[in-house]
This record gives structure tokens, sequence and C-alpha cells, in this order.
């Protein structure tokens, strides 16, 4: 295989494809609708279900049902619609079925904007639907890398019988990118134990995810806390850029992690000490390593397009051994390399304590900037 | 030597479960003629029950197949994912009509447009059996429940959904019927009528439901004979039997 061209929602609904999904189901929203009108083509094609549903109600559980089948099943939506889904993916959980929900973030809360954002952090990192579980979330940057983690998504979801998140903004669904696509996977002919396909000569398989008796599900979430930990203990994944000297960490994901890194590459020709850490896992999120971080450096600048959501995780992480400052945009408002190159500026001559007013003084700075015209 | 005959057992697709249903309750009744509609049709190992969120959310502890138990109302979109992706089985839903005309309509409504070859078993009680007997969208007019205490008024309230007519204006739907549970003469015509939506799902000829009108004499606090009196007395002039949509090539089907 070689590099093609690929535009970003329709290569990641192709690699969904090769990877094996045999069910999709969703409902139309912009940014990631371009996911859901290629599957409307390319699953009939291969004689793989498609349903557009009445919602993301009914879509996710399509889903549901459809992935209790033990087969690769998904959907695609965006911020609103994944609100929708939230019940459903609860349920999921709950009855501990595979599922990989991409979720293409647009600027909220409410109706919003469709315009690129990563306001959804908490929502997808922190359950977003009811009850006591972690869902796995990864965050590519690029169109390769959504590829790449939309592939792994579905055995990370098969082999913890996990939900796991694709979560990308607006920018990356939309972006056309060289990539390459992964070759196409053999549909497994055996469902795996667990799943319905009839009781045929066995004892009838249930799934749900009600446990009446407090004693069973307490049962059920220790065995999903386990598994979790184990999660936790294996797949974190990120990318670091120029950390071993540096003295100024700047941490982003996605969009934001990327603009990022051009911020930083332009500051290091300036001769400051900068790195930048891209967490692609928010969960498991990348403990250890921004610990080990936050040991070495001097400040921490954490950048995102949000009003600062992993800032919190990472706060709690680093425990104040350094000051943790913070630049956002919001809103659907994707910042510029310049504006976060001013910040790392700014950041590396700062010697004042933040004092946990790092997202008062980002505010500050950013209605300046507005002010601005900026 | 005398001969002894069996005329009466339990459906293999019926476990050997005591059900937690209330004496008089008759979503028993249509547990067992869909256990035996299984059985004759011999598609038991091959079936995949979508257990509702209500009185019956157990049905899973009594069928003796593959069951999933889905969200409060989404049972037709379970049962849509399952059937697409495997077409091969038979898939049905077991549902109350809190769960189908209230907080589900929109999930029931759309698999009968798409026309799924699904099953579905429509328990209509008037009530919410479950949570202790609140007014369902199917309440009659009048009809005392701990949300409509001074009866349903109808005025603020609406007036009792009717499933199985609404249902039958839809193309995608093969087979609308609505029976009763309330004497053995209609037992054995709901049985006849179930047969039916299951072979409308073998047959390929679209969406099936029977609406099967139920006691609750828990929540509508009379006892189990006075339950089946008001089926005939109260619900029947509301709800009236029959059959609403039949596909022709149901037509004929002698079951
Ligand atoms: C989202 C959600 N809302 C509300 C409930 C509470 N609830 C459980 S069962 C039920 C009503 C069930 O009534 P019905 O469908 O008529 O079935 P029956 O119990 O009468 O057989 C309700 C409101 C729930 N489980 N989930
Ligand atoms: S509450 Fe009503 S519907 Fe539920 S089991 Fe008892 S009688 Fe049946």
């Amino acid at each position: 295989m070689t590099k093609q061209l690929l535009k970003g929602n329709e290569a990641f609904a192709e690699a969904a494809i090769r990877a094996g999904v045999e069910g999709f189901f969703g409902y139309p929203i912009t940014p990631s609708t371009e996911f859901l009108e290629y599957m409307s083509r390319r699953m009939p094609e291969l004689g793989r279900a498609f349903v557009q549903a009445e919602s993301e109600v009914a879509a996710i559980n399509m889903v549901y049902g459809a992935a209790c089948t033990g087969k690769r099943v998904m959907t695609a939506s965006s911020s609103p619609g994944i609100s929708l889904m939230s019940e459903g993916i609860s349920y999921i959980a709950g009855t501990e079925v595979p599922v990989v929900i991409v979720n293409v973030m647009r600027g909220g809360p409410g109706l919003g904007n469709i315009a690129p954002s990563q306001g959804d952090y908490f929502q997808m990192t922190k359950g977003g639907g009811h009850g006591d579980y972690f869902p796995i979330v990864l965050a590519p940057a690029s169109v390769q890398e959504a590829i790449d983690y939309i592939t792994l998504a579905f055995d990370l979801a098969e082999k913890y019988r996990s939900i796991v998140h694709i979560v990308v903004d607006g920018n990356i669904g939309q972006m056309m990118e060289p990539a390459e696509l992964p070759p196409m996977r053999k549909i497994p002919k055996e469902a795996p134990e667990w799943a319905v396909t009839g009781a045929k000569g066995r004892e009838p398989n249930i799934l749900t995810s009600i446990y009446i008796d407090p004693v069973d599900e307490e049962v059920v979430n220790i065995r999903l806390l386990k598994r979790w930990l184990e999660i936790e203990k294996n797949e974190v994944r990120y990318k670091e850029y120029a950390l071993d000297d540096a003295e100024i960490a700047v941490i982003g994901f996605g969009t934001a992690g990327r603009v990022a890194s051009s911020a930083v590459r332009a500051a290091r020709e300036e001769g400051i000490k900068v790195g930048l850490f891209r967490p692609i896992s928010l969960s498991p999120f990348p403990k250890k390593q921004i610990e080990e971080i936050s040991k070495r450096v001097r400040r921490i600048l954490v950048v995102e397009m949000n009003s600062g959501m992993m800032l919190e995780d990472v706060k709690r992480v680093v425990q104040g051994r350094v000051p943790v400052e913070f630049y956002g945009r919001m809103g659907g408002v994707t910042p510029f390399p310049d504006e976060i190159l001013d910040e790392i500026r700014r950041v590396d001559s700062n010697t004042a304590d933040v004092a946990d007013l790092e997202r008062e003084q980002w505010l500050d700075r950013l209605e300046a900037r507005i002010a601005g015209g900026k | 030597m005398v001969m002894e005959k069996v005329v009466y057992q339990r459906p293999e697709s019926l476990t050997d479960t005591v059900t937690h249903y209330c004496p008089g309750c008759t979503h028993g009744v249509a547990h067992r003629l869909v256990a035996e509609v299984l059985d004759e049709m011999g598609i038991r190992e091959k079936t995949i029950g979508v257990a509702p969120v209500g009185c019956s959310v157990f049905a899973y502890n009594y069928f003796n197949h593959d069951y999933v138990e889905a969200a409060h109302g989404r049972a037709p979109a379970m049962a849509t994912g399952i059937k697409r992706v495997r077409p091969q089985n038979t898939v049905y839903t077991y549902q109350g009509d809190g769960d189908l005309a209230s907080i589900g309509m929109a999930e029931i409504v759309h698999a009968a447009i798409r026309g799924e070859n699904i099953t579905v078993i429509f328990i209509n009680n008037a009530i919410y059996g479950m949570t202790g007997g609140q007014m369902a969208p199917t309440t009659l007019a009048g009809m005392k429940t701990t949300s409509s205490p001074l009866g349903r008024d109808v005025e603020l309230t609406g007036y009792p959904v009717k499933m199985a007519e609404m249902l039958s204006t839809i193309d995608g739907a093969g087979y609308i019927v609505r029976r009763s549970l309330h004497n053995p003469v209609n037992i054995r015509k709901a049985k006849k009528a179930i047969r039916k939506a299951f072979e409308t799902q073998e047959r390929g000829l679209g969406f099936a439901m029977v609406e099967l009108l139920s006691s609750c004499p828990t929540n509508w606090k009379i006892t189990p004979q006075e339950a089946l009196d008001f089926i005939e007395n109260s619900m029947l002039p509301v709800y009236p039997l029959g059959d609403y949509k039949v596909h022709p090539e149901l037509a004929g089907l002698r079951v």
C-alpha cells in the first residue's frame, strides 16, 4: 500500500471497513456526516449492515444490539449526537460488549456550531453515560493517526470488552492529507462464546446490564474496575517531541497538540528549551509520563481548544511541583501557531507564581487578544 | 395397564423457573404462548429475544433461548441492530405499553417504517406496572392511577393511544393485530396471532406486531377475576380486537 490523498472522515470510515466493521448505525450531523455518507455506499457494497437511524438514541441502541452478536460494529457522530447516545453508551458499558464510537467534536454547549472544538473532553473521558465505568478514549491528531487508531480501537474494544471512543475535531475530520490505509481484514466466521447467536446446542446466552441485587452489581463493578486498571497499565499512548532537554513542556492533544508542535518547533529555533507532550490516550491518561516530565521542567503550558479541561487532569498529576499555565481557544476557534508561540515565549520568561489562577490569567490575556483583533 | 398421555407440559422454550409476576397477571400467559409458538415452529435455537424495561424486564430468566435486555423503550432499535447483522436469526421484542408507546414511541414507529423483519409482542395493560401504577399513554379516560389520582383527564393528558391502528397505516408493516388475554377463547386466538407474527418474519414480510390486552390486578387494585372482567368490559370498547393489517401472503396461512 502506498500513500494517497485522503479526506479525514471518509478515510476513517474506510479504515473501519478494513478493520472488519460489519454494522454501522448513525444519524447525520456536521462535521461527521461524510462518515455516514461513505458508509451508506460502502457497507451495502460489501454486504454489510448500514442503517440511517431515526435519531442518535436509536442509532446507539442498534449498535448495542448488533454488538451483542459479537460482530465489529460502530457509529460516528458529533457532540450533540454523542449527548443523545449517552444512555446507550452506559448500557453498552454495563453489558460489557465491544463498541467503537467516533466523535468529531464541534463547538458548544447546546447546538453551538459546526466548527472544530475539544469541548467534549470531560464528556468523553469522565464517562458520558451514567454509572460506574471507564471508557477508553483515543485522540489522534492527523488523518494517518486516526486511521491507525480506528484500526487499533476495534482490537482494544474486543480485548477488554469495552467502549473505545475516538475523538477528533472537525479539522481532522474535514482535512485532506496523504495517508495509508491498512489491508482488508478477513471477517471471522466464529462468534465469541458470550455472543447471542441463537442457543443451538448450548445453554442460552443472556446479555444484560441489570443486576437487581446490589451485591451482584458490585461484582460487575469490581470486574469492570479490574479490567480498567489493566487498561491503565497497558494502553497508555502518547507522542513526545523535543522533551529531552526541555525546561518548558507544552501539553496538548489532537489538533491543539498538532498546532502546538509547530509553535514548539519555532520556539526551538529561537533557542527556547521547550518540548511537546501530546497524549493520545486521553483515557487512560498518561499520568506517569506527565508526572516524570513535571520533575524535569521549570513550567508547563497546557494548550486546548476548550476552557481548560485536560488542564485539570494535568494539574492533578503535577501536584504543584511546577507552575501549570493554560492557553485555550473555545467556541470552535482553532488557535494559530503564532498564538501558542507567543505563549511559549511568555511562559519561558515568567517566574511568577500561578497560584491556581491560570484560568483567570488566561482569560485576561485572551480577552486582550480578542480586543486587539488578533 | 393404563396408558398415560401427556396433554400439557412446559414448552422447551420456557425454563423451569417460577416467575416473579403477580397472581392474576397475564404476562405469564403471554410468555407461554410465545414459547409454545417457538417450539411448534422449531425455531428456539435460532431465536434472540429483546426484553424491555418494565415488569417483564426479567423475561430472559423465563425463556430458554438467547436474550438481550434493552434500555427503556429501545428494544426495537436493539432488535434492528441484531437482525441487520444476523438476518439468519429470528428476533423479537417483548414490550409493555410504557416502554413501547411512551418512551419508545420513536423506536417502534421507525422500526415499522423501515419494515424491519422483527416480531413485536406488545403487552397493553393500560398502566406502568413496574414502577407502581402510574398513568401510561394507554390508560383509559377517567382511569385512576398513582399519577392521575383523580382519573385520567384526557383534556390535559391526551387520549389512550391505539398502537395497532396507528402502526397499521405504515407501509413497512406486514402484520398488525390486536388480541386479548382475558379468557381461554381469546388466549387461543392470541396464540394464533403470535404464530402468524413469527411466520411474517420467517417469510421476510416486514414488521409484525401483536398487541395483547393484558391484566395488571396489582396496580388496577382489583382481584384477578375483576381484572379479566375489566379487560372485557372497559378495555375492549376502547381497544377493539381485530386484524389491522395482514400482508396478502399471510391471508391464506392456516395456523
Ligand atoms: C430512562 C428510564 N426512564 C424511566 C425508567 C423507569 N421505569 C421502569 S419500568 C417503567 C414503566 C414500565 O411500564 P410498562 O412499559 O407499561 O410495562 P409493565 O411494567 O406495565 O409491564 C418505567 C417508567 C427507566 N427504567 N428508564
Ligand atoms: S405489577 Fe401488574 S404487570 Fe407487573 S407483574 Fe404485577 S400484575 Fe403483572
